[in-house]
This record gives structure tokens, sequence and C-alpha cells, in this order.
């Protein structure tokens, strides 16, 4: 990790530490809660489509998979909820693997609508499939996460441990983009011809990362999973799927930052949006939170036109813009004064 | 095989609504092709032009109690505005494309119309009366429904207007100029910036047709725009992308194949199947059935 990237860490980890002092409210602890898996499953993502150049719009079909095999496994199988994740993750990896090899031979548009066909096929399982999913009505008695018999009952430790594994997959994240493979993928993203040309497995490349991104969302399903003790296909359908790539592409297609900007954003928007309601209600504007698709879209349309690196970037830039506004008006001050 | 027997008229049956299925699923797939030939790019918010016709016929026919052909007109008419606006205000301006950057556009503008669907009209489902009777007809045993013929017969017409435009009006031509070669078609003074424009319109008003006849049989709600754009590209791939009259074969294979599907496996997979035969031909024969691979080699993603 560069000198950038550990100070930002180190925000992380104070942020995480300190945030549960500062939000003693239970029900908005859980919205961060749910952020925390946002921000797993769109660290993942990021690599795929920043990094590697892909475009998934399917990882809601793995965070459906890791959610249902941990909740399968322990809910009518009394499996161990840590194995129950594990196998989660290998199922994730085979499919991900079967998934991946032809899928990624497809290019742009057509590897966007195989994903996207991958995921309202998982959602049509998830529904159909009653006697193993539960169908519409859901799956109950997942138990919640333990170590060795401490059990995390309350949302705070749940807070802590969730966010915790979000900051090793940053970790993690960081440490793939500066090893070999980072170098390669972005030579990927670069140029594929040029890639190619100096030796670089194209193919096996993009398979690895679309698997390690899969592994994050099925991760992420499977904490979503033991948090709720309840799962039911809703969540996983295939807006969510086009929700993580517009969390991505908001906070910033090319850096790992910006997808995290992005998932907390878009994550706590819509109760930024019932917060502003009340204001609204005053001006005699009746917002409802049915508004918040439109919102979103228009969120996402203004960035891709205006800010077509996201906002982690596009921060940088307006910083960058009053700095350099700053130091001009500083600059005639200091011609004044002498 | 006797008209009496059951088999053969669960064949016809599932053969009909097969049809009337795939019929839809080709008009959303010449939507697909006609920007993709113009632009090069794959238009996520398809689905979302069928949603926006079907819902407005509605609220015209049913709500402002207008007749069916005044009716039809008008939403053909908002529908094609909404689609140049789309290409004005979100493809036009541009400056840099990337594939990435397009798809998270339109993906954009679907989300958009798919809120604004929401808020205006609601997330219940809306019935929509028939363009003529509804008394089912019999055919050889089986039944087919007055609107499923208008189905038919507005299918067969599109086809028709599609090949007298592209093949005989001054128009058509100079739009399939530009989808072979843009820049030549540039330097032979044809404005490709109208093009694109003309592209957008004439899909979107396709698809807007689409949602119209489909929307007395199917009850339309705001959220199916995803499911029908998936089918329609499924349809358009199938076809070789960019062969609109491969489209149409595609499609109406596609919806048989479903309704065969759907009456002799399960039902409740049925919208799965469309699916896997859209995975299975990505990953096999992307070009689709009807385009040579050789040709889809030299194309842009």
């Amino acid at each position: 990790m560069g000198g950038k990237n550990s100070v930002g860490f180190l925000i992380l980890i104070i942020g995480i530490i300190l945030i549960p002092f500062m939000v003693t409210n239970d029900y908005y602890l859980g919205v961060l809660i749910f952020t925390a898996f946002n921000c797993l499953a769109c660290i993942g993502l990021c690599l795929l489509m920043g990094y590697a150049g892909q475009i998934s719009i399917g990882h809601g079909a793995f965070i459906a998979i890791g959610a249902y095999t941990s909740g399968i496994l322990t809910a009518k199988f009394a499996w161990s909820p840590w194995l129950a994740m594990f196998c989660g993750i290998l199922i994730v990896i085979v499919i991900a693997f079967c998934l991946g090899i032809p899928a990624l031979r497809l290019k742009g548009h057509y590897l966007a609508m195989a994903t996207l066909g991958f995921a309202s096929i998982v959602h049509i399982v998830a529904v159909a499939a009653v006697d193993l999913t539960g169908g519409p009505s859901g799956l109950v008695n997942i138990p919640r996460l333990d170590f060795f018999g401490y059990v995390l009952s309350s949302d705070k430790q749940y807070f802590y441990f969730s966010w915790s594994v979000v900051a090793l997959g940053v970790y993690i994240a960081f440490n793939l983009i500066n090893s070999r493979v980072g170098r390669g993928l972005q030579a990927i993203h670069g140029s594929e011809d040029a890639a190619s040309s100096l030796g670089i497995n194209i193919t096996s490349y993009k398979v690895q990362v679309f698997i390690l991104s899969a592994v994050f969302a099925s991760v992420s399903g499977s904490l979503y999973a033991y948090y709720m003790n309840y799962i039911d296909p809703g969540p996983f359908d295939v807006s969510h799927s086009i929700l993580l790539v517009t969390m991505v592409a908001v906070g910033g297609l090319h850096n790992i930052w910006g997808a995290l900007i992005g998932a907390v954003f878009l994550s706590l928007l819509p109760e930024f949006l019932s917060f502003l309601s009340d204001y609204l209600q005053v001006l005699g504007i009746a917002y409802q939170p049915d508004y918040d698709t439109l919102v979103y879209g228009f969120i996402l349309l203004i960035i891709m036109l205006f800010l077509p690196e996201g906002l982690f970037k596009g921060f940088g830039n307006i910083t960058q813009f009053v700095r350099s506004i700053f130091k001009k008006f500083s600059k005639r001050a200091s011609d004044r004064v002498k | 095989m006797s008209y009496s027997d059951g088999t053969f008229v669960d064949v016809l049956q599932f053969l009909i609504m097969g049809i009337q299925r795939g019929s839809i699923y080709a008009m959303v797939a010449m939507g697909f092709n006609m920007i993709y030939n113009s632009t090069g790019i794959i238009n996520f918010a398809q689905g979302e032009f069928v949603v926006l016709g079907g819902l407005m016929m509605v609220s015209l026919t049913m709500a402002f109690n207008l007749s069916i052909v005044f009716a039809f007109i008008l939403t053909v008419l908002f529908v094609i505005v909404a689609g140049i606006l789309m290409e004005r205000l979100t493809i036009n301006p541009v400056k840099e494309p990337t594939v990435l950057r397009l798809i998270i556009i339109t993906i954009a503008v679907s989300i958009i119309i798919k809120g604004a669907a929401m808020c205006f009209w609601g997330k219940g489902s809306h019935y929509m009366r028939h363009f003529s009777s509804t008394e089912p007809l019999d055919f050889y045993g089986a039944t087919i429904l007055p609107q499923t013929l208008w189905i038919f017969a507005i299918l067969l017409f599109l086809v028709v207007v599609y090949v007298i435009f592209f093949n005989y009006t001054m128009t058509g031509k100079c739009m399939r100029a530009c989808a072979i070669n843009r820049d030549a078609a540039r330097l032979a003074g044809i404005n490709d910036r109208k093009m694109v424009m003309l592209s957008f319109a004439l899909s979107a008003g396709i698809g807007a047709i689409a949602g119209i006849i489909i929307t007395p049989i199917i009850q339309m709600d705001y959220a199916r725009g995803a499911m029908l754009g998936l089918k329609g590209f499924g349809a358009a791939v199938l076809g070789g992308l960019g062969n609109s009259m491969g489209a149409v074969v595609a499609g109406v294979l596609l919806g048989i194949l479903e309704a065969f599907g759907a009456g002799y496996i399960s039902s409740h997979y049925m919208d799965a199947i469309a699916l896997v035969i859209l995975l299975f031909v990505l990953f096999i024969r992307p070009s689709g059935i009807f385009g040579s691979s050789e040709a889809m080699r030299l194309k842009e993603f």
C-alpha cells in the first residue's frame, strides 16, 4: 500500500472504531451495517470494472448464492455458519469459473447482457425453487455468527465485525492492485492487444479477477444472511445488481476508495432523502420514498455525463480548483502588500 | 391427426402463445438493432420504451377514454419524443464515449424512466381494453384472442414497412449507409448525427407499438422493462446483432421455445428459459444463428 492509500486506510480504521460511539441509534447502526455489505461487494466489483475493465451486471447473483448457501446449510442442515460461508465461497468460485471462461471472452455489451441474464436466472430460481430456498416467503431461522461460542448478538458487535471484513477486503484489494496480477490487469485495461503481446495471459487474469470479485460478493451475501437471520428473493433481484454497478460508477470506477465512497453515498442516500423530505414537506413538496429510484437515476446520469471519473476524482478536481483559486487570491493579496 | 386429439390442440395452443410472445420480443429486438446499427450502442433502456408505450396507452384509453386509433398515434408520438430526448440529452453530448460509459448512461436512463413510470402510474399492473372483441375465436380446436391476431398483423405490417423504408426510401438508405460505414456516409454528405437521432426515434416508436399491443394481454406494470429488454436482446443476438429480419425470426422462435418450455417443463421457470438460451447463444455462437462469425469479428463492441 502506497503513502496516500495508507493514510486512507488509517482514516478508514479510525472511522470504524469511532462511529459506533457517535451513532447510538440502532436503526442507523443497522443502515451502516448494510452499507458494509454493499461496500464489500463494491470493492470486488471495482476490481473487475475499474482495474480489469470488465462490466458485470450480475454481482447481485453472487450475493444471492452466498446468502442462500449460508442460509440453507445453517437453517436446514444445522451446519456451522463459518463452514456454510466457506461452502458458499467454494460454490461461487466454481460458478464464477464456469461462467467467467465463456463470458469474459465476450466484450462490452455482450458481457453486460450475459451477466444480467445470469442475475435474472438466479433470481428466478430463488423464487421458483420453493423446496430449497423457501420461495417468495423466504428462509427463516438462520443463526447469527459466533466466535467459538461467543455470539455476535448486538448490532454494535456486528458493525465492528462487518466493517473489519470491509477493511480486510480493502487491504486485499490494494495488495492485489500492487502485485504482478494488478499491473497486468491495468495493462489489459489500457490495451488488450498490447498486454497480450507482452506475454500477459488475458483470459486467465480476467477470470481470476472475476472469481475474486464474485467471492467478495458471496461473503457479503453470507454476512447479510447471518445479520438478517432471514432471507427472501426480494433484495437479490436484477435491480440490486444494477445498484451495485451504480455505486461503483458514481464513486469512481478506477479507484477502490471511489467504490467505497460510492457505496457509502448511495447506501445512505435513502436516509438522507427521507431526512430531507421532512423539510420539503414544510415547503409544500410531498417527497415520497418512491421517488428514490428517480433520484438514483439522475445522480448516475449526471455523474456519467459530467464527472465520468466519479465522485472521488470529482472531489479531487474540485479541491484542486478551489486551491488554485485560493492560491491566485493569496498571490494577489501578497502582491498588494508588496 | 384429428382435431379432437388433445396433444395436437395443446401444441397448436402453445404455438399461438409462443408466436404472440415472440412477436413482442421480435419488435424489441428490431428496436435494439436500429440503435445498434447507427451507433454501436446497446440501449439498455429499450425495454423501458415498451413499458412507457403500454402505460401511456392505458392512461389515454382508460382514463381519458380516447379512441384506440387516436390514443395509439398519440402514445407512439409521446414515446418517440422520449427517445429523441434521450438521444439529444444523454447520448449526443458525450464527447469521449467508451463502451462502459455508454452502457452506464443507458442504464441510468432506464432507471430514470422506470422511476418516473413508478411515480406516475404506481406499482400496480394496469388493465387495458382490447382493440376489438375479447371473445376468443376457435382455431382448429385451439383458442385465439382477436388481440393476438392484431399482434400478428401489426408485426407483419411493421416488417413490411421496415423493408420498404430501408430499401426504397432515401432516408432509409442513408441510415443503412451510416450503419455500414459512418465516416464514408458522412463523406457522401449524409448528416450522421441526424441519422442517430432518427434511429433513437424509430427504435422508441417500435418499442411503444410493442408495448401498446401487448398491454391488453399481459397487463403492464412499471417493472417489466428489464425482462422485456433482456429477452428482446436475446432475440437480437440469436438473430445476429444488427440483422433485423434475423431478429424477427429469432424473436418468434424464442417465444415459441418459451411457450413450449412453460407448457412441458415448468411454468415457474418460464422466464428463465429464454435467458438460458440467451446465455448459450452468447457463449457458443455470439454471432447468432443467421450471422457469420467472420462479420462478427469486424464489429466493434
